[in-house]
């Protein structure tokens, strides 16, 4: 029968909220085109008990298929979805984006001979078929991709899709017994998921506060430190600021700098010059903070501050922790 | 001169730039011999004049296998500083096709928008208000010249150079003119590779010594080498070199425009104390196939007086006038960008030559003001140059003054000669001839009279007015700021590397003003805290933002090449 | 060891990038450039070469593409690869990621080498799968968005960056890696690698020569059909607050986030 199946990433006892957001992803397609979503789920058996794998059902997931097999590496991932398709007839693989979702789905896409898709933001329903939309040229436009092929692959971007708990249901769980590629056992995993605090990389950050030559001077940075801290995101900078020295060159965003995407990029004392622009345009929630009224930044924000960051910023910590607080 | 409030105005040459360009650029290789590069001619700039030159050589030595073989296995190198040959190439620009087809007597298919047709000179009375000059005033009269894009055609004549054989190196720089006992013997490149303080990163690469036997210098309109040489070896002409500096935007419009267009007057003030002289252009850039483009620009001596003149927010002002507005309704900006001109003219011609070495195209000051034509004339002296260096090395000889000679024989001496003294009153930059008649009539003597000695740019002292008040607010969509130009250039300089611009940064604000409103890349800026009277900023300087106008060179700072590969990619200026 | 490195030409990043309205396909007649992540990728290579801990016979330069391809080949040389493979198709011309990375596997497979290094993503088509497509054509072990590699006996002993952490996996040759680009520092190359660039050997390659088939590369059949370009949905216009009070702004940017959740 056709269906979708969605791969779900689990770690320490837990679905990551990308994969749920794939999973309910593919239960509402699934729902549309009038079948079945299912799940698959590989790794080691002891992590992977009944009831965390059944619990995917309350996503949409009518059926978890479960391989035992290495975890955190894409192959192995290919070959167990490469025969659950090749077994099931599923049409459509999805994956919520992050590193594995595109290299398992690239790799799916190569054994099957499928069309693939990444960095996709949302799929729609067309004559019984799906179809993808994704972002191309830095996010200036947007394409539609339509599968030419019985399997067509969906990467997501990374949580583009979101979480949505449709019922109680259990799904059912098959376990299934994969025979890996040769190639597929070549990669061993040493250490996973190690934590490198020290160095935060701006790129990964949800929420991102950045200063820019409003701040008056380096110590500026200080109450954005707080205020980042308070949202529980990371602190960036313009290039202006870094070349002044007020701020390391790990945080620059821009042109020359890093691009980000984050879900709040809240802009404190920063002009909107189109050269930081290209930097931070594809953020979902613009904040910003400036003196000057006419300042280019208030034209793409989403909510846009015209006061005295220096009375704002500190305030706003404040409020911030009482509402996280109470 | 006092400015309007009260203190003694300054010129830009009472803070001159920290930079010996004698003893820092010139000097003899340092490379061990068997690490030098070898190469028989060195060509330092891949714009017209030095693919010209490349191209004429090789053609000459198609037929002569045994000066050829003599040159080794590059006998012909290009030292290019932008990305490609042509990423730094702007102008109008009407070229009259004579030398190119010099060069390609079979070949018609150097890239062009189309036969000059129709022109109109027009006098801007006012905001709102332009006359058209009748007849015709004769340095404006194009018949048989083509609109081109030096970009574009700087692209094609760099693909018909490597075609024939030139090595085109681009992303390098001539960084250092090598000369050994008074003879040139080739340039040394620029390193690669240096962090904000000049010190060496993990990736440095230094330069090498590339020795030639004959080195062309074609630097186009700010010679980096070209101005060491002009002192290190003598060469500077009586009058010193002068420029102006145009700003351009190319518009993608949905009528096609049906003529050339030049214009004199507003926004420019005629009032002598300004010394305000240029103009505008308009071009068609129609092509069958393609949405019509419009080439235009500004174009202002840089001797002017005031301070807080700036081209770029000029050309912004002129595009609200009527006439302008019509041309570009509906219309898409799609480029951008600046570039200095040369406007000294045959007496500020330098000396052409030295052992070992020639000096060609805007570098050697060779453009035509009042014609607005240079292009022509690079392409013929870099082929007059190779075939200087040609017959020469024949004779196994350095010495290459029939070179200079032979430039001002031809058409591009007869030509400056002709107009040598279109510097007096009303002949700088565009206004001449039957023009500054018509124009005077036209405006009721209120064109200035008057003797003008000609002097460096940088001596004119400088006045601070309310002129940037009148700038239009850019609306992002019309009119722009400097800093949305920039970025379409393309222009990717590497932010960590070290300022490749000479200047003293502690300077009286109305110095720091005018270097800021100045420059059309916002390199310079005064620090909002600054002081208003007449005490010392801190200019800051933004180096990463600049597109090499050479600007800051007329106007008391040093503009040296930053590291090969900077600067801006354009496309279609 | 031999290293093959996948190369690509690409658009000028610093240049207006654009929809060909005519073929629906991305314009590529501006300026084009060796895809800077590839630089990562051949500096990885040359660090191997040079590094003395493994023996590298041969670091080879791929690329499929156009005729103007060779530009990257030659800048790949310049950077230090010993020769370069041009593969080149008319029949290859609008191929999908699918087509794009079976094409570039058969061109590999011929040169059977130990290690096959590429950029994470190039900067037009904004992919970063290439490689795993490649790898499981060529029955490989693969690895993307690595930062650092060391040989140890024999293997590679790989840290890649995951959004969830660092991961350190111990990889068997022969294997895939793509590099990212916090991985190294590229070098420039030296004005003799410039000019040397073009003697170094550099082989055409047709589909007929490498064994591909020609119903699976091309536009015509590639698997995921791009069509109808348009412009992103329009943003709302942003709300903007003039401060006077500040302590009720706060107020208002604090209840705006938590209805948008930006404060879970």
């Amino acid at each position: 029968m056709s269906g979708i199946l969605v791969y779900a990433l689990h770690h320490d006892g837990a679905f990551n909220k990308n994969s749920l957001g794939a999973v309910s992803e593919g239960a509402r397609l699934a729902g549309e085109l009038g079948t079945e979503c299912h799940a698959v789920v590989v790794g080691d058996p002891a992590g992977l008990g009944d009831e965390l794998c059944a619990s995917l059902g309350r996503y949409g997931a009518r059926k978890v298929y479960r391989a035992a097999g290495p975890e955190g590496l894409a192959q192995p991932v290919v070959d167990a979805m490469a025969k659950i398709i090749g077994e099931n007839g599923h049409r459509y693989a999805l994956f919520g984006g992050g590193l594995l979702g595109f290299e398992i789905g690239a790799g799916l896409a190569a054994r099957r001979d499928a069309g693939v898709c990444m960095e996709v933001t949302h799929v729609r329903v067309e004559d019984g078929k799906l179809v993808s939309e994704r972002p191309i040229l830095q996010d200036s436009s947007v394409t539609d991709v339509h599968y030419r092929s019985d399997l067509g692959v969906i990467i997501g971007r990374l949580n583009a899709f979101e979480a949505r708990e449709s019922g109680d249901a259990s799904a059912t769980v098959e376990d299934v017994q994969v025979d890996f590629e040769p190639h597929s056992l070549k990669a061993k995993m040493v250490t996973r998921g190690e934590q490198r605090g020290a160095d935060v990389n701006i790129e990964d950050a949800d929420i991102l506060v950045a200063g820019g030559r409003g701040l008056g001077k380096a110590e500026g940075f200080e109450a954005l430190e707080q205020l980042a801290g308070a949202l529980g995101g990371a602190v960036a900078a313009t290039r202006a600021v870094v070349d002044a020295g007020w701020y390391s060159y790990s945080a620059q965003i821009g042109q020359t700098g890093k691009t980000v995407s984050p879900k709040l990029y809240l802009a404190a004392g920063i002009s909107g010059a189109i050269q930081h622009k290209v930097g931070m345009q594809g953020s979902e929630n613009i904040v910003a903070i400036n003196k000057d009224a006419n300042a280019p930044i208030f034209e793409f924000s989403d909510l846009g501050i015209v006061g005295d960051l220096n009375k704002i910023v500190p305030k706003l910590t404040e409020a911030v922790k009482a509402r996280k607080a109470g | 001169m006092a400015s309007p409030n009260g203190h003694r105005s300054v010129a830009p040459i009472e803070f001159p730039p920290p930079v010996d360009p004698a003893a820092e650029f010139i000097g003899p290789p340092t490379d061990p011999e068997d690490e030098r590069i070898e190469v028989g001619v060195a060509i330092v700039g891949g714009g017209q004049a030095g693919m010209a030159c490349a191209i004429r050589l090789l053609q000459l030595l198609e037929d002569d296998p045994e000066l050829a073989e003599s040159l080794g296995e590059v006998p012909v190198a290009v030292i290019e500083k932008g990305r490609v040959a042509g990423a730094h190439q702007l102008s109008g620009g009407v070229m009259n096709p004579s030398a190119i087809r010099s060069l390609f007597p079979e070949d018609d298919s150097w890239p062009h928008f189309g036969e000059v047709g129709k022109e109109t000179v027009y006098f801007m009375l006012t905001a709102k208000r332009a006359l058209p000059l009748k007849p015709t005033p004769p340095p404006f009269r194009n018949h048989g010249n083509y609109v081109v894009s030096v970009a574009e055609l700087n692209r094609w004549l760099g693909e018909r150079a490597e075609e024939a054989g030139a090595y085109v190196l681009s992303e390098t720089v001539g960084a250092k003119l090598l000369v050994d006992d008074g003879l040139v013997v080739g340039v040394r490149t620029g390193d690669k590779g240096r962090d904000r303080q000049g010190g060496e990163k993990s990736n440095f690469e230094p330069g090498s010594d590339v020795v030639a036997n004959a080195t062309v210098l074609a630097e186009g309109c700010w010679g980096h080498l070209t101005g060491a040489a002009l002192k290190g070896l003598g060469l500077a002409a009586g009058d010193p070199q002068v420029w102006a500096l145009g700003v351009k935007e190319v518009w993608e419009v949905p009528q096609p425009l049906d003529r050339v267009i030049h214009t004199l007057g507003w926004p420019l003030r005629p009032q002598a104390k300004y010394k305000e002289f240029g103009g505008s252009w308009i071009y068609p850039m129609n092509r069958a196939g393609a949405q019509p483009r419009v080439s235009l620009g500004f174009v202002i001596g840089l001797e002017y007086a005031d301070a807080r003149l700036s081209v770029h927010d000029v050309l912004q002002e002129f595009k609200l006038h009527p006439l302008v507005r019509r041309i570009l309704a509906d219309g898409k900006r799609v480029a951008w960008g600046a570039k200095a001109i040369p406007e000294g003219g045959y007496w500020a011609m330098p000396r052409l030559h030295a052992p070992g070495m020639v000096i060609c195209g805007d570098g050697g000051g060779m453009v035509n003001v009042p014609r607005l034509k240079g292009i022509h004339y690079a392409i013929r002296s870099g082929m007059l140059a190779a075939e200087t260096i040609y017959s020469r090395l024949k004779s196994g000889s350095h010495d290459f003054s029939p070179y200079d000679r032979a430039v001002h024989d031809s058409e591009i001496g007869k030509d400056l000669y002709e107009s040598r003294n279109m510097k007096q009153p009303f002949g700088k930059g565009l206004v001449v001839g039957g023009a500054i008649t018509n124009a005077m009539v036209v405006t009721k003597g209120r064109l200035p009279g008057g003797h003008w000695a000609t002097h460096r740019d940088a001596d004119q002292p400088l006045m601070l007015t309310d002129r940037h008040e009148r700038y239009p607010k850019p609306d992002g969509k019309y009119t722009f700021d400097k800093l949305s130009g920039v970025f379409l250039t393309g222009n990717a300089t590497r932010d960590d590397a070290p300022s490749h611009i000479r200047i003293q940064q502690r300077v009286p604000r109305e110095l720091a003003e005018a270097w800021t409103w100045m420059c059309p890349a916002g390199v310079y800026e005064v620090p909002e805290d600054a002081p208003d009277g007449g005490e010392h900023v801190d200019l800051i300087v933004n180096p990463s933002n600049c597109v090499q106008c050479g600007a800051i060179t007329a106007k008391g700072g040093r503009l040296t090449p930053p590291e090969g590969g900077d600067g801006p990619v354009y496309q279609v200026t | 060891m031999k290293i093959c490195v996948l190369v690509k030409e690409v658009p000028d990043a610093a240049v207006e990038k654009r929809i060909d309205p005519g073929t629906g396909r991305l314009d590529r007649s501006g300026e084009k450039n060796l895809n800077p992540f590839d630089t990562h990728a051949i500096e990885a290579a040359m660090q191997l070469k040079e590094g003395g801990v493994v023996e590298v016979d041969e670091v080879v330069a791929v690329t499929m593409g156009p005729e103007t391809a060779v530009r990257a080949l030659h800048k790949a040389v310049s950077l230090g690869a010993d020769r370069s493979l041009h593969l080149s198709d008319a029949a290859l011309a609008g191929s999908d990621v699918n087509g794009t990375g079976y094409a570039l596997a058969k061109t590999l497979e011929d040169e059977a080498p130990d290690l096959v290094l590429l950029g994470q993503q190039s900067d037009d088509g904004e992919c970063y799968t290439i490689g795993a497509v490649v790898a499981d054509h060529l029955h490989m072990p693969s690895l993307t968005q690595v930062i650092k590699i060391d040989v140890e006996n024999g293997a590679l002993r790989c840290e890649r960056q995951a959004e969830y952490g660092y991961d350190t996996v111990l990889v068997e040759l022969p294997a895939v890696i793509s590099v990212g680009d916090a991985i190294n520092e590229p070098r420039y190359p030296s004005l003799k690698a410039i000019m040397g660039a073009k003697k170094k050997p550099l082989d055409k390659r047709g589909i007929g020569d490498v064994g591909i088939e020609p119903g699976r590369v091309g536009f015509d059949n590639a698997r995921a059909h791009c069509a109808d370009f348009k412009a992103p949905p329009a943003k709302e216009p942003g709300k903007i607050i003039e401060d006077e009070d500040t302590n009720a702004t706060v107020e208002q940017i604090v209840a705006w986030l938590d209805e948008r959740k930006l404060l879970a």
